[in-house]
């Protein structure tokens, strides 16, 4: 009966009522207060958000006008969201840790006349900004502290709120026939929230996503992942993340099931382990620091837990991925599988809080194949999803069994991928958010004619598997001279995914051919170095070693190799490289703070180089300004020597062959 | 907040006075004929270049130090030899300019170590740890989760304290201090060693635990940058010899104080 219930209910407060009659007794949200876990049943939440509803209506909140949440993943904030759903009210969550600039900006450009915030923190740097939000008149808060001798007039405690509602919906018949009449009221086709991107490029922008458009793409994506109210997730990312709103609220609301927080974001990998999630998602950069975590702690381990640990992991590397895909894998591998399984992939997972992990996801950026693969050998179901704010996430999602570490999965369910003429995937989905809030032109940008939303990633469709592969942002992909596709970050994350390469820059955009200059790794290429008796004085020298090279070459070619597996991208195989003489470094400007390369700036500054590359000579020199940690100033140069590629032939070409 | 071994103080009222307080070592005067007070509520904080007697001021409040001559008035009760337990027991907790925790033990235990005069059953049932022994320790140990909040140091609550950096150290300190429940606190050097980010989350815990608590502070500090913007009232010491006492900007004017600190032209 559920899934028809759900189909009738068209908003989340609709939803609400469905989960609190029929998984009542079910829990809704844990949250843990003074280091023990409190729980929430579904009946309990919508107790409190009808109370919270009929409090914020009191205090003046409407129909249509919109509320700023910000502040972490707490119950409270995310009942916020819900007493505002309830009274026709649009919240918008805001980052909790955007700087009052940013956090100014928002408020003023979404009109909120209200605001629910966590703590102190939020309230201060909020009254700091105050003479650019002039129609903000009321804030409440989630905790007390520090906030006793601040001036109350326009301050409200979250807690005195919800005692208002309850005493007004206890004492009062019509309050309640008039909450049920509001939630009634709630149609589908209104906003239900208004997500801020996060204006990575230009001034962020409000992406308006509609109750029964959210809803439709959860009810698709709990379908998909089979998700039950027996589920648990924990909320550890951004409430104002499109993530969490949709991964964690619109999941959790229409499946019904549990959404823990966290006692404090430090506290997350703790509280992790000791809820034991069904479903989790992490960005790559969260996965790579628990697996660096895990390594260094198993170096200092005892020589035979040492031992163990690394045979077992190899184990699992050879058979464990065909395992959880349900491939054919030999007796003695399953054997050796299960005992590893016992004695150091159970242990392990139990330790990083994945054991009951049924399905977890990673997106945001390319995810290294060993990094994915480590995760999938040891049974964890990572998968990986495509999706953007404007989507209300999914666009594309893996299957269960069709895991392949450099695609994104095939569209969802209900969604509609083209790949336009310039390499851009456009998607239609039923997620998809109806306008940027206040901003029809931006609207009318992103839009095509017919109703595709232009996502500004450049993709294509993986021949062998039909998933899509998304391979740069579209405005950076260029094109060789005779018209190949040519994505630099794609080609340059493939080098970066081995730890001896460290930065990589890709080369071929009106160019004949494709060429990198590379950054050794000094960590990891020193080591190597010690292992192999390579003697050196100085990264110049290291970088410059001829054994070095080979190396290197052997990386690159197999990076060719992947490359050439793909007919869209084999023309991109790498004909040239060189290794720089010296890091590139943000102090020279060659690399933004965020560590991105400054492609204009790094064709400049190595111009010389990059002729020779071109004009096939088989060395260069080149000298460079250097600014050392003090400010000084100094020069390097350097005879750099440039090697050449065989490239692979297309497998497509063989293909024809054959 | 309770006040177990004294009659108490209102709000405003002096809660602790030292009068005509002299202290030495053998032939070396530590201190010499001080006298300053103390209010209920406010944050007091004795200054002074190095050596000038602060840290034995202090152990002269909490009973550490006996001085040869001059009394300690704590909550309206003159006592001539108080041991640091009955300081305790009267309410004046402390934290060290050294950290002093028990490294092996985490941090929730060493705060828990703070209720230990809190503690009323007795041995045989805290042995066996059920009956009122464990009703016990469920209400210590849910005053000591309030203070674990207070801090936000949630997530080094199973971390021995051996492992933490030093700015954290001293907040699990800090910690166990509050746990006491103290009327007064003294705090030996609470930023010292931090960096700019430690001090600022430092004074903050300060300026909370005397408007949240209502808990009397008195602490010695070198930064004055901190001293001033958090301190009600300011003594200043120097060789043993109060030569300022007054609100921070009385002091930073006063040119005795402008002398001990840059020196004079001799």
């Amino acid at each position: 009966m559920a899934p028809n219930a759900a189909a009738r209910a068209d908003t989340f407060p609709k939803l609400l009522v469905r989960n609190a009659q029929v998984f009542g007794a079910r829990p809704a949200m844990r949250h843990k207060d003074l280091g023990i876990w409190q729980t929430w049943t579904w009946a309990e939440v919508l107790d409190v958000v009808r109370a919270y509803a009929v409090g914020l209506h009191r205090l003046g909140l409407k129909r249509g006008e919109t509320i700023a949440i910000v502040g972490a993943n707490r119950p409270r904030l995310y009942w916020s969201v819900m007493a505002a759903q309830v009274l026709g009210a649009i919240p918008v969550p805001v980052y909790a840790d955007a700087v009052a600039d940013e956090l100014a900006y928002v408020l003023a450009h979404a009109d909120v006349r209200f605001a629910a915030v966590e703590d102190q923190e939020q309230v201060d740097k909020i009254q700091s900004v105050l003479e650019r939000v002039p129609k903000l008149q009321l804030m409440v808060y989630d905790e007390k502290r520090g906030l006793r001798d601040y001036d109350h007039s326009r301050l409200h405690s979250m807690e005195d709120v919800i005692d208002e509602g309850r005493k007004a919906l206890a004492n009062d018949s019509s309050v309640r026939a008039w909450l049920d009449g509001e939630i009634a009221a709630g149609k589908g086709s209104d906003p239900s929230i208004i997500l801020y991107t996060s204006g990575t490029t230009g001034a962020s922008k409000g992406v308006v996503l509609t109750n029964e458009r959210s809803i439709h793409a959860a009810t698709d994506t709990v379908a998909f992942d089979k998700l039950t109210e027996s589920d648990v997730a924990l909320a550890y990312l951004p409430l104002a993340w499109v993530g969490d709103h949709y991964l964690n609220y619109a999941q959790g609301v229409v499946s019904g099931f549990c959404t823990a927080c966290p006692e404090s974001a430090d506290t997350a990998m703790q509280d992790l382990r000791e809820i034991g999630p069904t479903f989790y998602f992490a960005p790559p950069r969260t996965l790579e620091l628990l697996l660096t975590r895990v390594m260094i702690r198993m170096e200092d381990a005892g020589f035979i837990k040492r031992k163990l640990f690394h045979y077992f992991i190899g184990v699992a590397r050879r058979y464990g991925e065909r395992i959880l895909n349900g491939q054919p894998v030999p007796l003695i591998g399953r054997l050796l599988y299960a005992i590893g399984s016992l004695l150091v992939y159970g242990p392990l997972k139990n330790v990083l809080g994945f054991s009951r992990v049924r399905i977890a996801y990673t997106a945001g950026e390319a995810i290294g194949p060993d990094l994915f693969n480590f995760y999938r050998s040891i049974g964890l179901n990572l998968k990986q999803l495509y999706g953007q704010t404007e989507a209300f996430l999914y666009v594309t999602a893996q299957k269960d069994g069709e895991i392949y570490s450099d695609t994104v999965g095939p569209a969802c369910p209900n969604v509609d991928i083209r790949i336009a003429e310039n390499g851009e995937v456009q998607f239609k989905s039923p997620g998809m958010f109806t306008g940027y809030f206040k901003d029809d032109a931006k609207t009318a940008e992103v839009m095509t004619p017919d109703g595709y939303v232009k996502t500004g990633d450049a993709g294509f469709f993986d021949e062998k598997t039909g998933h899509l592969k998304i391979i740069d942002r579209a405005k950076d992909v260029g094109r060789l001279n005779d018209g190949t596709l040519f994505p630099p970050k794609y080609i340059e994350n493939k080098l970066k995914f081995y730890p001896n390469i460290r930065e990589a820059v890709a080369l071929g955009d009106k160019r004949d051919f494709v060429a990198v200059m590379l950054n050794i790794d000094l960590t990891a290429v020193g080591s190597w170095a010690e292992r192999n008796n390579v003697v050196y004085g100085s990264y110049q020298e290291l970088a410059g070693h001829p054994l070095v090279h080979e190396m290197i070459e052997t990386h690159v070619a197999e990076v060719n190799r992947s490359l050439a597996a793909d007919r869209v991208m084999a023309g991109t195989q790498i004909k040239r490289f060189l290794v720089l003489h010296k890091e590139l470094d943000a102090d020279d400007g060659e690399l933004t703070r965020t560590q991105k390369v400054r492609r204009g700036f790094i064709a400049e500054r190595y111009g010389p180089l990059i002729t020779a590359l071109y004009d096939g000579s088989k060395e260069a020199d080149i000298s460079t300004e250097v600014t050392f940690e003090d400010g000084r100033k100094g020069a390097i140069s350097a005879r750099i020597k440039i090697r050449d590629m065989k490239t692979e032939p297309t497998t497509a070409a063989m293909g024809k062959a054959a | 907040m309770r006040a177990p071994g004294g009659t108490d103080v209102a709000v405003g009222d002096v809660l602790l006075s030292v009068k005509n307080v002299s202290l030495s070592f053998g032939g070396v005067k530590a201190i010499s004929d001080v006298s300053f007070d103390i209010r209920k509520g406010e944050i007091r904080a004795i200054i002074g270049p190095n050596g000038a007697g602060k840290t034995s001021m202090l152990n002269v409040i909490n009973g550490f130090y006996h001085p040869q001559q001059g009394r300690v008035t704590f909550k309206n009760q003159t006592r001539s030899e108080m041991r640091p337990y009955e300081a305790a027991y009267g309410g004046i907790a402390r934290t060290f300019q050294n950290v002093a925790l028990f490294r092996g033990m985490t941090a929730l235990d060493n705060i828990m170590a703070g209720r230990t005069l809190k503690m009323h059953s007795n041995l045989f049932w805290q042995m066996l740890r059920y009956g009122p022994a464990m009703r016990e320790e469920v209400e210590h140990r849910r005053r000591v989760e309030e203070i674990i909040d207070f801090l936000k140091i949630q997530e080094i609550r199973r971390v021995p304290v051996g492992r933490l950096p030093y700015g954290l150290q001293k907040r699990v300190e800090l910690g166990r201090a509050l746990a006491m429940e103290p009327d007064l606190l003294l705090l030996d050097e609470p930023m010292a060693g931090m960096n700019m980010e430690e001090k600022e989350d430092m004074s903050r815990y300060v300026l909370d635990v005397n408007d949240h608590y209502g808990t009397t502070i008195a602490l010695i500090e070198h930064d004055m940058g901190v001293v001033m913007d958090l301190s009600d009232r300011v003594v200043v010491l120097d060789h043993g010899i109060k030569i300022a006492d007054g609100t921070p900007d009385e002091v930073k004017r006063n040119q005795s104080v402008i002398d001990a600190y840059l020196g004079v032209a001799h």
